[in-house]
């Protein structure tokens, strides 16, 4: 396996990340992993925008993957984080599976109304179940690492944070081949020409179709590990203001880059909480301002800054 | 390509380092110890829970940390700020859901290194907090949300405090009314909000309903969707049914709007309204509720606040400040603070010097302090949960003037389940140990 330099610059970054974890401050730590997690969430809403879908609906797996996780500790006895976050990886799989047969007829507005729905059903199932706190949610706690019990606090919190970046860094990678690929590229041929794609005796429903289900499963990962960091569950995670936030994300970020929902999903998130420490009345109008502001000035969203220099060197 | 590649990883990693970096010292920079005692504040500021409970809350505390800050407290705390120290509010929104509150916590304490927390009315938010404020050894105080499960599903919380009473005894101390001013009623509606808290609302005035009411029977019950504001067909469904009352937990513009609604249709003429949360709305109804509504403020708090010194001169600046009455999320979060400073001050530790978070727990675990509300008991959930009272009584409105008439109280230990016990467990044994005045 030959790596290419994105790769390697990647998996230097990983390494820093978790290097500068163990210097840096709880709260940031928990910033970081909170915002990469969601990230893994958004490579899935932008995999999805490369082949020209937008799902509104990203929440439905974010919810899956983390009340997996919850509810195995809860109910099933599995308190394996790595067993947690692939059962919810399968769970939110099969989900898909089932739910793309439908979704990938649809395009555009209906899909992505269609895909809200389906996290709503989600939401609305959730807040009825009384024995999963309804709205309150429930907590998760007491998770291992191959039968490891890390101790409570801060080595919990470094814990999940390394299983994030490194979720990352495997998920990036992947995501980065797959976008370099022959299949890869056709996702963008879809979103110019579907008719065009069919023309070629490729079959775009299938493409999509493969496309939702890996972005369902990038996404559950997003939201067990959220759940392990958060330590705490609710069906919020599938309302239709979560989802938002992750197309919100998707947008600042652009589909330039593999790296590019990372850089967002921080960004995001420091903006936020400076957002809500400085102006605690009015966070929601600085957020709402810099994503007019990216859409006004930088339309290919926060990555363009990268490859306009890029064109400029050329030149 | 190769080349513009190795650049942008440049930018990568030089992107990521300074705005960690910045971060960082921001961070640090506005975490100075200044001998100032911090406490963060979390309340709504956006939202449908703003209006009703986070504006009323937030101001609250801002007119008290002012007024403690030059001492202008009667006693027992006219010592300026908390124990010498002057007071530092940081105020943040609760909006946002469980996971953005533990981030926002975590900031509070780590970031802006905050002595102590006071905070939220969502329970969602109350149950993330709870283990959170214990990993980082923070002492917390909830004001106001009302799930049962806060102490139950944390029996060990040693930071962790509530000054507010929780749900069940809003809705026991509901049936204690009925009980003890309409004794023969006996077609019983409710209409809640299809969450938890509409849903555990209900199932604790069911409960008992049928131990304290045993002739009575619920006749209809509706659950139609937080924030749905139209509720023309529930309140069909309830006229049918001719209920003598109609139980609702229902908060905020929903209530508002469920009042107006089912005071024009003839509902509200025909039964009686019952409404757990009523008292938040008290300034607003005019002559839109009709005379005789029952409702409560979760509490001795707001409109139901007893005739002491404190709360008199509390009224008094608050009026001042906002001209309007506080209701009863201000007067929690009073309380609150209160009880801070309460725990700070009989902490043991000398003038000016900012007790520790375990000297802060150790002195009000179990304590009994002077309130806007009476006495407040710290009583419940390992001396961690306060007892208290509660009062219901009708609203009257004559000549422009609000008013509430017919009040019953109910002692602490009439509406509140013995120490260790489940609240449904108390009701469905029938209330053993109870003892009303």
């Amino acid at each position: 396996m030959r790596l290419d330099k994105t790769e390697i610059s990647l998996g230097l970054i990983a390494l820093a990340c978790v290097l500068f974890g163990f210097v840096s401050p709880g709260w940031l730590i928990f910033l970081l992993t909170i915002a990469l997690a969601k990230a893994l969430v958004v490579q899935g809403v932008v995999m999805q925008m490369r082949s020209g879908l937008v799902s509104f609906g990203q929440g439905l797996f974010y919810c899956i993957g983390g009340y997996t996780v919850g509810m195995g500790g809860q109910f099933f006895g599995i308190h394996d984080a790595i067993a947690a976050l692939s059962l919810g990886m399968f769970v939110a799989i099969v989900v898909a599976m089932l739910l793309g047969l439908l979704l990938t007829r649809y395009r555009e507005i209906f899909f992505a109304m269609l895909s809200l729905a389906f996290s709503m059903i989600l939401f609305g199932i959730l807040v009825k179940s009384q024995e999963l706190g309804s709205t309150d949610g429930f907590n998760v706690h007491d998770w291992t690492l191959f039968g490891w019990a890390p101790e409570a606090g801060a080595g919990s919190q470094h814990t999940v944070f390394t299983m994030t970046v490194v979720s990352g860094l495997i998920v990036a990678v992947l995501i980065h081949r797959y976008t370099k690929a022959g299949i890869g590229v056709i996702c963008e041929a879809v979103r110019e020409n579907e008719v065009r794609v069919e023309y070629l005796g490729l079959s775009p429903r299938w493409l999509l179709y493969g496309n939702y289900v890996a972005a369902a499963a990038v996404s559950a990962l997003g939201g067990g590990l959220t759940a392990l960091a958060t330590g705490h569950v609710d069906p919020e995670m599938a309302y239709w203001t979560t989802s938002g936030e992750f197309v919100f994300i998707a947008l600042l970020g652009g589909l330039g880059h593999v790296a590019a929902p990372f850089i967002a999903a921080i960004v995001f998130s420091f903006v936020r909480t400076y957002a809500i420490e400085f102006v605690p009345h009015t966070w929601q109008m600085i957020l709402g301002f810099t994503l007019l502001a990216v859409i006004i000035f930088l339309p290919k969203g926060l990555w363009s800054l990268v490859s306009r220099e890029k064109t400029g060197e050329r030149a | 390509m190769k080349n513009n590649k190795s650049k942008f990883s440049k930018y990568l990693v030089s992107g990521v380092a300074a705005l960690a970096l910045a971060a960082g010292a921001a961070g640090s920079a506005s975490a100075a110890e200044n001998g100032k005692f911090r406490v963060g504040i979390v309340t709504f500021l956006s939202g449908p829970a703003a209006g009703p409970f986070g504006v009323p809350s937030a101001n609250a505390a801002k007119v008290l940390v002012e007024e403690l800050n030059k001492g202008n407290l009667p006693a027992p705390y006219d010592k300026i700020g908390i124990n010498g120290a002057e007071i530092e509010a940081v105020i943040i929104d609760e909006a946002g859901g469980a996971t953005k509150q533990v981030e926002e916590y975590r900031n509070l304490v780590q970031r802006q290194k905050v002595d102590a927390v006071i905070g939220y009315v969502s329970s969602g938010d109350c149950l993330a907090i709870a283990p959170v404020a214990e990993e980082l050894k923070t002492f917390t105080i909830a004001y106001d949300c009302g799930t049962p499960r806060l102490f139950a599903d944390n029996p060990d919380a040693a930071y962790m405090f509530r000054t507010g009473l929780d749900a069940s005894v809003d809705n026991i101390g509901a049936v204690r009314y009925l009980a003890a001013t309409r004794p023969d009623v006996t077609r019983l509606a409710g209409i809640q909000q299809n969450y938890s808290w509409g849903q555990d609302s209900w199932a604790d005035f069911t409960a008992a309903a049928s131990a304290l009411l045993p002739e009575a029977e619920v006749v209809e019950e509706q659950f139609p969707k937080i924030y749905q504001g139209q509720y023309g067909a529930e309140i069909s469904a309830l006229s049918v049914k001719r209920p003598e009352i109609v139980h609702s937990s229902f908060w905020g513009g929903d209530m508002e709007a469920l009042v107006l609604q089912a005071n024009a249709r003839g509902l509200l003429e025909d039964a009686t309204g019952l409404l757990t949360c009523g008292e938040a709305s008290f300034a607003t109804y005019k002559d839109q509720a009709p005379n005789g509504m029952i409702i409560g403020a979760r509490g001795p708090f707001g409109q139901f606040a007893p005739d002491n010194e404190l709360n008199t001169w509390f009224e008094g600046v608050y009026q001042n400040a906002y001209d309007l009455e506080p209701v009863y999320p201000a007067t929690k979060m009073a309380q609150a603070i209160l009880g801070l400073k309460y725990a700070a001050e009989n902490a043991g530790v000398a003038d000016k010097e900012i007790p520790s978070a375990e000297q802060l727990a150790a002195a009000m675990k179990g304590a009994t302090f002077e309130s806007v509300s009476g006495t407040v008991e710290m009583a419940r959930g390992n001396g961690h949960q306060a007892m208290q009272g509660i009062t219901y009584g009708e609203y009257h409105y004559e000549d422009g003037v609000a008013s509430i008439k017919n009040a019953v109280s109910f002692d602490g230990e009439c509406v509140t389940p013995p120490e260790g016990v489940a609240a449904a467990d108390w009701i469905a044994d029938g209330f053993p140990g109870a003892k009303c005045n």
